[in-house]
């Protein structure tokens, strides 16, 4: 019977908990049902995956009212995929969480914070499962407050989270107010706001002005959500400033909830014979994901703090992404799904290895670095790991991703594209190569003595790091995951 | 032309004279009460289209509790908006452009009120043809809202309560009870005193009145827990932060927020126990009927409840941190 439910269950779970956890006296006790909630998450996640890969796509009507006119939740291969990856790195964040959180925010403040975490999970969440479009911007702006305030609190160790938040809201609101506007006109248009009778009722308006604008307003809008460049001025500071443990999280969750929702109103909703479709695939996507790829990585290099250093990477590896779907092919969807998996593994593992060290120097600037090899061996080896991946070494996840991105643009003749990815990756060579060469070249400053990171943070930082590399090895099932995704967006799947 | 039209375009262009005058004033009081008046106006023009929920929502909301946590805002911060440092162009381009490609999709719009618009045609009729037999309530925005949509209002309380306790995370992360507060009243004005005295019943009388008749006509959950609210920071106004955290603790009030979403979100668990799918309120009554209605009323109260709560906790805990403020400086 629970099987049914499932669907709604991933959302409900955690939305029900956030209120029940301020009823916590302790900080620890909300961090205890938060930790018991994402794993129920991850466990329901796993399922849905496992029937959608069974069953084909689910549909779960809420209040049991049929479709268009109550409001459907829809799984198939590509939002089940998100889910999964927003709920397991939540599972593997929280642990590294309680301890790194109890370091950066004050006592007081830390049930009310597991409560807002509680409310961006459960946002990200249900922007990725719903099948309604008004639904997903309601839960859209979930995820969006409740980030905000989750940035603003790294305030305690520097006050400039404040106005990194600040910035972060103002753009993410004209991000949401774009998008919502796009879906107001869309509904004005078909009368429907259910994405699979919206997908049936575009084609057949045909060619009309008031759709196209909607299409520039949701493209825009969740441009800016998914900080495509020149639209990423807000991450920097958002990632640099946020406590640790919320810069994992949503390095590795929150930008990649917005890359599936422009795949899915590009591909499901408008599809590939939307008027304005193939030219803005063409000549904004495409360009605007080469130039994210160099100017960000370039940028990256001469950042001092290298949590900063790490969200301009960010910034390029979401160019890999949209350079990906630009391509509009299955190979090319593949890899951009594969890289939101990849993508997330090797930047939670990064940004929690920089968080070890925030959490004993106060910081993570390159001079910081200096000697760590030698200082906090276990926590530099994985930065290292980390960053091999990102550079897309064999044997890794960033591997996989290149390759298949690289193969889908050979395959759509670009072969001009293909040589940039790798130019690309020579970029992230530097700028991860400096670290290394400050953590392993340099001695540490004097009386700095070795002592690693708690076991709260190597464990799942380690963990990362294994799924870096047993994903890099054995690529068959998220392949198969994404290309089966893949297949589903462009409405080819079998 | 119409009397319609003159309407509409005279609050039209009182619409436009008030943004425009926003933009212009560096007097940031006299900014916050003329965002209350393009707040009254648009709910004016929202009358005007016969969306009086939605004009009872932003006369609420944009008129009322808003400009009250505005002016909270400015005792923190400042009264003076300070001159930009940086140019204006490229913000006036963007913005210029924006206009331009909404003028645009207006081109290939339905005529308003066309009733062949698709909006008219596809989902809608349903909702009018089979509210009465289905929910068996005479408001069909209520029973949209509430029910065939319910999930979407309980993601809308779930933005309110994250905006909630964001407030309370960033302001102070918890409420300061009173010992210690810089305690400040207006209650040596006697007319103040009076008329308030005269007023907080009625308005009360009123929120509950909203509450509880918006399966009926316009009004529901939002709009009365924003005017029940705006009753109790009236008391708090004339008469003191700390005589109100004695009628409702600050703690007490923090928990009421959560209760609304735990409400609403219970309710729809109900479902579960007799195999129907979440939110699916049939099952609460001997029929479909009975059932729906419970279940909007119960619903309803959880919105009005958690909505008046983080109105309440939020103004707490901007009040909470005010410095006193003498009558001459206002």
């Amino acid at each position: 019977m629970i099987a049914a439910h499932l669907p709604i269950l991933q959302v409900v779970v955690p939305l029900i908990a956030a209120p029940l956890s301020v009823f916590c006296r302790r900080g620890s006790t909300a961090w205890a049902l938060t930790f018991g909630v994402s794993i129920a998450a991850l466990a329901i996640s796993m399922a849905l995956l496992g029937q959608v890969l069974d069953r084909g796509t689910l549909s779960y009507e809420l209040g049991d009212w049929a479709a268009p006119w109550g409001i459907e939740y829809r799984v198939d291969a590509a939002n089940a995929l998100v889910l999964l990856i927003i709920s397991g790195i939540s599972t593997v964040v929280l642990p590294y969480a309680r301890v790194s959180i109890a370091h950066e925010i004050e006592p007081h403040n830390q049930t009310l914070f597991y409560t807002c975490y509680l409310l961006c999970l459960t946002g990200l969440l249900g922007m990725v499962i719903t099948g309604d479009a008004f639904n997903a911007f309601v839960f859209l702006e979930i995820s969006s407050l409740s980030t905000y305030v989750l940035v603003a609190m790294g305030a305690k160790r520097d006050r400039r989270a404040l106005t990194a938040a600040y910035t972060y809201l103002v753009m993410g609101t004209i991000g949401a107010t774009f998008f919502v506007i796009g879906v107001g006109l869309l509904y004005m248009m078909t009368g429907t706001l259910n994405m699979a009778d919206l997908a049936e009722r575009i084609p057949a308006i045909g060619a009309n002005r008031t759709l196209v604008v909607a299409f520039a307003f949701i493209v825009t809008g969740l441009g800016l959500k998914l900080a495509l460049f020149p639209m990423h001025l807000w991450l920097p500071n958002a990632y640099a400033f946020a406590p640790s443990a919320v810069t994992v999280f949503l390095a590795a969750t929150a930008t990649k909830a917005a890359v599936y929702l422009l795949l899915r109103f590009l591909f499901t909703i408008f599809g590939t014979t939307f008027p304005t479709f193939e030219p803005t695939l063409t000549y904004l996507l495409l360009p605007l994901a080469v130039i994210a790829m160099f100017a960000a990585s370039t940028v990256a290099i001469f950042q001092v703090d290298i949590k900063r250093m790490l969200a301009y990477s960010s910034i390029a590896q979401l160019g890999y992404m949209v350079l990906g779907m630009s391509f509009a092919t299955v190979t090319g969807l593949t890899s951009t799904i594969l890289h939101l998996f990849n993508h997330a593994l090797m930047k939670g593992a990064l940004f929690m290895a920089l968080g070890a060290v925030v959490m004993r120097f106060g910081d993570a600037t390159i001079d910081t670095m200096r000697g760590l090899g030698r200082v906090m061996p276990w926590t530099m080896a994985a930065f290292v790991a980390g960053g091999l991946s990102l550079i897309g070494m064999p044997l890794t996840v960033g591997f996989i991703s290149k390759w298949y991105l690289v193969a889908a643009a050979l395959e759509s003749g670009l072969w001009p594209i293909a040589v940039l990815v790798v130019a690309s990756s020579l970029l992230a060579v530097i700028y991860i190569w400096r670290v290394v060469e400050a953590a392993y070249f340099d001695d540490p400053p004097e009386g700095v003595t070795a002592g690693e990171a708690p076991p709260a943070l190597l464990i799942p930082t380690w963990t990362l790091i294994g799924a870096n590399i047993y994903f890099g090895i054995d690529a068959s099932l998220t392949t198969r995951v994404a290309g089966e995704a893949a297949r589903v967006l462009l409405g080819t799947a079998s | 032309m119409s009397i319609a039209a003159v309407i509409d375009i005279s609050l039209l262009v009182f619409l436009g004279l008030t943004a425009f005058a926003i933009l212009k004033l560096r007097a940031l009081f006299a900014v916050v009460m003329l965002s209350s008046v393009f707040s009254l106006v648009s709910a004016a023009l929202l009358v005007h289209l016969d969306a009086v929920d939605v004009a009872f929502t932003e006369a609420a909301v944009g008129a009322g509790i808003s400009t009250v946590l505005m002016l909270a805002t400015l005792a923190l911060t400042s009264r003076r908006e300070k001159a930009p440092t940086r140019s204006q162009a490229l913000p006036l381009i963007v913005v210029f452009l924006t206009g331009l490609a909404l003028v645009y999709g207006t081109l290939d719009m339905p005529r308003f009120g066309d009733p062949q618009a698709p909006i008219q045609v596809h989902v809608a009729p349903k909702y009018i043809a089979d509210t009465q037999s289905e929910i068996g309530i005479p408001n069909i925005v209520t029973a949209v809202l509430a029910s065939y949509r319910g999930f979407d209002t309980l993601g809308e309380v779930t933005v309110i309560f994250t905006a909630g306790i964001g407030v309370l995370l960033l302001l102070a992360g918890f409420i300061r009870e009173p010992e210690g507060l810089r305690v400040q009243t207006m209650d040596h004005h006697l007319v103040l005193r009076v008329v308030t005295k005269m007023l907080i019943g009625p308005i009360m009388l009123f929120a509950l009145y909203v509450q509880f008749h918006g399966d009926f006509g316009p009004g529901g959950g939002f709009q009365a827990g924003l005017i029940f609210a705006s009753a109790f920071i009236i008391y708090a106004l004339v008469f003191g932060l700390e005589n109100a955290r004695k009628a409702v603790p600050g703690r007490a009030v923090r928990l009421l927020v959560a209760c609304g979403v735990l409400l609403y979100g219970g309710v729809g668990f109900v479902s579960f126990l007799f195999g129907k799918n979440y939110l699916n309120y049939s099952v609460l009554g001997v029929d479909q009927v009975a059932g729906q209605h419970l279940g909007i009323l119960l619903v309803e109260f959880g919105v009005g409840l958690t909505v008046a709560a983080v109105m309440v906790s939020t103004f707490y805990a901007f009040a909470g941190q005010n410095q006193p403020i003498s009558d001459e400086d206002w």
